[in-house]
């Protein structure tokens, strides 16, 4: 053994980590005002707040969608089922003048019937999750605007305690984030209090030698779809609430995609095994924060798109060993295989 | 009467029975709907789709998935109205311009997913990405641009008259050329028996000294290929490249493809069931046009429905299919390795730890 034996592998997270400090940095340096928080009637203000803000729904996507990948699945029928929840929501409001709590409560319910149907594919069907999450994706946005009657309903300033889940402040900071915060905490807490973290990377690692040692598979997978479901459904009410109003095309569009680059970016692999939450909501403020960033630089909306590529072209790239095979064989000093 | 049906057709006799059922209520409910000419139409109207699920085929076929055919339809669009209206490039220089980059895009794809072995999914995900925005990069103000251009504009025009007042635009005419020379390649070439190949084993075409980088790349850039021929005919039947054009275009032809009968596991399927596919798809949306009430969501409905049932049939049907003996045999009995399959090296440990572990 010519290198030293044990050489400091840095976990995957440390990679969003440094992406998010560089960024930050860059910001510090380049752009004005950044760093500035103000508190104005007891809430916070500031470039940063709105980044976390922002991040929120991306955030409750990719806490599901963590788990879903971890299973060596995919979901990406999310965007739809965010956009069916907030359309159940914009009707309860609009036609029935439904109380808050069935506001709440059907939306998240219909997300659970998605999200079941998509646990029901994958599991009793054997369907590969990227098709059978298809499905839904491109049908359930024609069922969110049949529910909506058109492609959008407006209900401003139609129910208050309803946009308060979406732009209100509690304790100076906005409500979404605690709805966020909580989510993860039971997330966690589950994972920790059950054996639920052991059985989804067993699976992840290998589904069929994860039957033969008795773990209930279809059972567990169908767990991540339906709770992915119903992640997409909070993060659609949270949309619904904070524009005030249930849009069929808009509501949720893309989420999927910025939410598996979540994932992927907070060190996740796509073949499923070892999961890393706090990797996936530090991807959410990533993409959040490299939004806002190009942003605040003026640049067209469309060029994050670009940048998004890139930066899951370059992850792609570092997760993958032949890339770092080569990448050893350049930088001196490295052993070459 | 013989039956001279091949078992392996069956999917592909499915398909054209649901065709031509839909196509017969369609013809029942609305007076003059089945016409040769309304059927024209509904080639033209399939062809962006029609030629990204041609593409698509070879990419399933093969056990890929390329979800970057729809940016890739508005960026050749937008590229091609860039080159000849603003950059003044001639016509036929910019087309040859575009499909090229389109091939050579897809060949990127298809490099970073073969020799990178990262996920088709994330690789063409990114690229879709990548392709959107590069096309509003590309277009001035990022709105649409005219395309007034003579060549264009005389191939818009253009019609080929085949009989009963019917007529074939460029959009029909491409998409059947394609469906032809892909179906050619598919059954009649080498490299096509290769693209079965590697959707039924990448093992076993290795263990067979079969070109396996090659095929792969080539599928890709095929698919890449067929979605700038896709956004080339958009320019010409909409006078217009578009950047914000052909959203949710992979999802449509990758649904084309499966109503067509191809198996979504890979090994087996036929590019004429994809163009019977894409058929279904335009009768869907032309039904739900003529009938004014409906709106374009109940297209989606009942596209994702025939998609589901469509999955369900492939379920049942690959009993049959050698394809589907293949997976049966594999669930019931795990035929002995040849090769040990090298297992998913976790990303945090490269191979030259791994190796330098070993004693």
């Amino acid at each position: 053994m010519s290198a030293p034996a044990r050489r400091w592998t840095p976990s995957p997270v440390v990679w969003p980590v440094v992406a998010l400090a560089a960024l930050l940095l860059y910001n510090l340096l380049f752009t004005p005002n950044f760093f500035d928080v103000d508190i104005r009637d007891g809430r916070l203000y500031g470039s940063l707040v709105d980044v976390v803000k922002n991040s929120v729904p991306v955030m409750i996507v990719a806490i599901g969608m963590t788990l879903v990948i971890a299973t060596g699945g995919i979901d990406i029928s999310v965007g739809a089922v965010a956009a069916i929840a907030g359309a159940v929501a914009g009707v309860l409001i609009v036609t029935h003048q439904a109380p808050l709590w069935i506001v709440l409560v059907l939306p998240l319910a219909a997300a659970l019937v998605c999200g079941a149907f998509n646990a029901g594919l994958v599991t009793a069907l054997a369907i590969q999750p990227i098709i059978a999450t298809l499905i839904l994706m491109v049908a359930g946005r024609g069922v969110a605007r049949l529910i909506v009657g058109g492609s959008a309903l407006r209900f401003p300033g139609k129910m208050p305690s309803f946009a308060y889940l979406g732009s209100g402040y509690f304790l100076g900071l906005p409500v979404r984030v605690y709805v966020a915060a909580g989510l993860l905490v039971l997330v966690l807490l589950a994972l920790r209090l059950t054996p639920l973290r052991l059985y989804i990377q067993a699976i992840g690692g290998n589904a069929k030698a994860s039957r033969y040692a008795g773990v209930g598979v279809q059972a567990v997978k169908a767990v991540v779809y339906v709770f992915s479901g119903l992640c997409a459904g909070i993060a659609g009410v949270i949309l619904t609430a904070n524009i005030q109003g249930a849009d069929a095309g808009t509501v949720g569009i893309n989420i999927e995609l910025d939410a598996i680059l979540a994932v992927v970016i907070g060190g996740t692999s796509m073949n499923g095994g070892r999961f890393r939450l706090g990797g996936s909501v530090l991807g959410a403020i990533l993409i959040q924060t490299m939004t806002t960033t190009i942003l605040t630089k003026g640049v067209p909306v469309q060029y994050t798109q670009l940048v998004k590529a890139l930066v899951v072209v370059a992850v792609i790239l570092l997760q993958s060993p032949e890339f770092r095979r080569q990448l050893g064989g350049l930088v001196p000093g490295r052993a070459a295989p | 009467m013989t039956l001279p049906l091949n078992r392996k057709y069956l999917p592909l006799v499915a398909t054209s029975v649901v065709f031509l059922v839909v196509f017969v209520a369609a013809g029942v409910m609305y007076e003059g709907f089945i016409t040769l000419n309304n059927f024209a139409n509904l080639l033209t109207r399939g062809s962006f789709v029609g030629l990204c699920a041609v593409g698509m085929t070879f990419v399933i076929i093969a056990g890929g998935i390329d979800l970057s055919v729809g940016s890739m339809v508005a960026f050749s669009s937008t590229v091609l109205a860039w080159l000849t209206e603003i950059q003044g490039v001639p016509a036929p220089i910019a087309v040859v311009l575009v499909l090229a980059l389109g091939t050579l895009f897809g060949l990127a794809q298809g490099a970073m997913i073969h020799f990178y072995k990262a996920p088709a999914f994330i690789v063409t995900l990114a690229g879709m990405f990548l392709l959107r925005g590069l096309a509003f990069v590309v277009a001035p103000n990022q709105a649409a641009l005219g395309v007034a251009n003579p060549t264009l504009v005389k191939l818009a025009e253009f019609e080929l008259p085949i009989g009963f007042d019917a007529n074939l635009r460029f959009g029909a005419l491409a998409l059947v050329a394609a469906v032809i020379v892909a179906a050619l390649v598919l059954g009649r070439t080498r490299f096509g028996r290769n693209v079965y190949a590697v959707g039924g084993s990448e093992q076993s075409v290795l263990l067979m000294g079969l070109p396996l980088a090659r095929t792969k790349l080539g599928i890709y850039a095929i698919s890449g290929f067929c979605a700038a021929l896709a956004g080339l005919t958009l320019v010409i039947e909409t006078q217009s490249g578009n950047p914000s054009e052909a959203v949710g275009f992979e999802l449509e032809a990758i649904a084309a493809v499966v109503i067509g009968g191809t198996l979504l596991t890979g090994g087996y399927g036929f590019v004429a069931g994809t163009l019977v596919g894409v058929l279904i798809r335009q009768v869907i949306y032309t039904i739900i046009e003529y009938n004014g009430r409906l709106t374009v969501d109940w297209a989606m409905i009942v596209i994702g429905a025939l998609l589901l049932v469509f999955i369900l049939l492939q379920r049942f049907f690959s009993q049959g299919t050698a394809a589907g003996r293949a997976t049966a045999r594999r669930r019931t009995a795990p035929p002995p390795r040849l090769a040990p399959v090298p297992p998913p090296a976790p990303p945090a440990r490269s191979p030259a730890r791994i190796g330098a572990d070993d004693p």
